[in-house]
């Protein structure tokens, strides 16, 4: 099994720790005086979602996670499981809710995600920076006004709910960026 | 920095440069007006520190055909400590040095494994009054930084009573490590080193509480932290060190150095022997240095302060990097 050293953490590392797979977030290294140097390791519980602060002494290895981010389409939701298809290989695989978390509400069918496997099932998915999604049910819109102010709120056709200028009407498309959650433009047909 | 097209730019920007000449030559003024002697001693050197928690760079030259009985080996130091004192023990009196310093392994938002040390002795000086200079030249340096002019001088028995309500000279590993696990910290492997407790305590939960209004001194160390300090007369169990965090971050090291050249050698072999149980490298005690201190060293403090890190406080920076022109990323 691959590992790593102390002197190779850095955000983003995938690594094993107590059996789940974890991803480093932040690695403070701290040396005391004329003490032993530590790794002070922020980590998250890819599993859990849990956020843990973990001390290592510096030169200590942990065993590298074999979690992989794979683009993929997304095809449906069954209501228990969101399926995903690898656009080349075909191969399918269903994600539960706590792997799908708040992707879910920027899903729309066909859109590529990005699904992190490990063990070749889904830990988490990341959904495209931008969607375009449809406008199901707004207050009716003020013609003429342009300046963004204010605003009100939309539902979207995945049932999301964003803040919107008050010209958008139901039925258009909107462009969202899915990492803030909020409106960028109206999208073209 | 992951950005390749831009890793040719200084990772300092040019006006914090220029900040960090103009300190070296406040610096500077600082010791030309109290008479003390600028020195530079050698980055290279056959000898290097015994310390098992500093790790040297080794330097090789090219050995020239038919030339192998030459020594080719040369360690980049680790601090200008041992050679200083040589000098001292020669009759240069007071002295200080700015120069670069070497520790393979280190680098992170305070550290980088080439750094830039102020070092300074003052001959028939105790390391308490030694204390107080470190405090005129430090608060002058940051006297833009809005620190109240009095330091807080606090023992390092009185820090752990204060913020871990433990005597850290007489708590049991047990103690410590119970302690560690109420303030949160979870070692990934068992920590069954007394001193690496007491190292995990102020560090993760000490450090963070220290006041940040103002300098703040802590002094007398467990004598198994002395490393080069003298023990203390009237209390054996303490050393005659202290250090000093600014903005919770440790700034300054500072010894009353130890004279004693038996006793010294004795702390060079017991760090030769933790070197061998825990399969460090194998270093050679610095016998320059032991024949110097036999000769006799004057009574003198040394303090050893950090300038990267100086110039990161005095331009409100988060890492030495920011003030560096370029970090060990970029070079």
């Amino acid at each position: 099994m691959a590992s790593y050293s102390t002197n190779e953490f850095r955000g983003g590392l995938k690594v094993m720790l107590d059996g789940d797979p974890c991803a480093i977030i932040e690695n403070e290294f701290v040396k005391p005086g004329k003490g032993q140097a530590f790794n002070r390791v922020k980590i998250r519980n890819l599993i859990t979602g849990r956020v843990i602060e973990r001390t290592f002494k510096s030169g200590e290895s942990i065993e590298a996670a074999d979690v992989l981010d794979t683009e993929m389409q997304y095809l449906y939701t069954d209501g228990d499981q969101w399926h995903f298809m690898h656009p080349e290989t075909f191969e399918q695989v269903g994600a539960d809710e706590k792997a799908i978390g708040d992707a879910a509400k920027w899903l729309k069918e066909q859109d590529m995600c990005t699904v992190t496997l490990w063990n070749n099932a889904p830990i988490s998915v990341v959904p495209p920076n931008h969607v375009v999604l449809k406008v199901t049910e707004t207050d009716p819109g003020v013609r003429g006004d342009t300046s963004g102010g204010g605003g009100k709120p939309a539902t979207l056709e995945t049932g999301a709910v964003v803040r919107v200028p008050l010209f958008i009407d139901e039925g258009d498309l909107l462009k969202i960026d899915t990492r803030s959650g909020e409106y960028v433009s109206r999208a073209k047909d | 920095m992951n950005d390749s097209d831009a890793s040719w730019r200084p990772s300092a920007n040019i006006d914090i440069l220029r900040r960090r000449a103009a300190l070296l030559t406040r610096i500077r003024e600082f010791f030309a007006a109290r008479n003390v002697l600028e020195v530079e001693t050698p980055s290279l050197s056959r000898y290097t520190v015994t310390a098992p928690h500093l790790e040297s760079f080794t330097a090789l030259a090219p050995i020239p055909a038919g030339h192998d009985n030459l020594a080719a080996e040369r360690f980049l130091q680790t601090s200008p400590e041992y050679a200083m004192k040589r000098l001292l023990v020669a009759g240069s009196g007071d002295i200080y040095q700015i120069c670069r310093a070497f520790r393979a392994g280190e680098a992170g938002r305070l550290h980088n494994p080439e750094f830039t040390l102020l070092e300074w002795y003052r001959v028939e000086m105790s390391y308490r009054q030694l204390m107080h200079e470190v405090a005129d030249l430090v608060l002058a340096l940051l006297d833009d930084r809005g620190l109240d002019e009095t330091p807080e001088f606090l023992s390092y028995r009185n820090a752990f009573v204060k913020f871990t309500e433990l005597n850290p000279l007489q708590a049991s590993v047990q103690e410590l490590a119970s302690c560690g696990a109420r303030h949160g910290i979870v070692t990934a492997s068992v920590v069954d080193a007394r001193d690496t407790w007491l190292d995990l305590l102020m560090t993760h939960v000490i450090e963070p509480k220290l006041p940040r209004d103002r300098l703040v001194f802590i002094y007398d160390f467990p004598a198994s932290q002395a490393a080069l300090a003298e023990l203390c007369k009237d209390a054996p169990q303490l050393a005659a060190r202290f250090e000093l965090y600014v903005n919770g971050v440790e700034l300054a090291n500072g010894f009353q150095e130890l004279r004693d050249a038996a006793q010294q050698r004795r702390r060079f072999e017991i760090d030769q022997e933790y070197r061998r149980e825990h399969d460090l490298s194998e270093v050679a005690v610095d016998e320059q240095l032991l024949a110097a201190l036999q000769y006799g060293l004057p009574l003198v403090s040394g303090v050893a302060l950090g300038i990267d890190r100086l110039v990161m406080l005095a331009a409100g920076k988060k890492s030495i990097a920011e003030v560096m022109a370029f970090s060990d990323e970029r070079c």
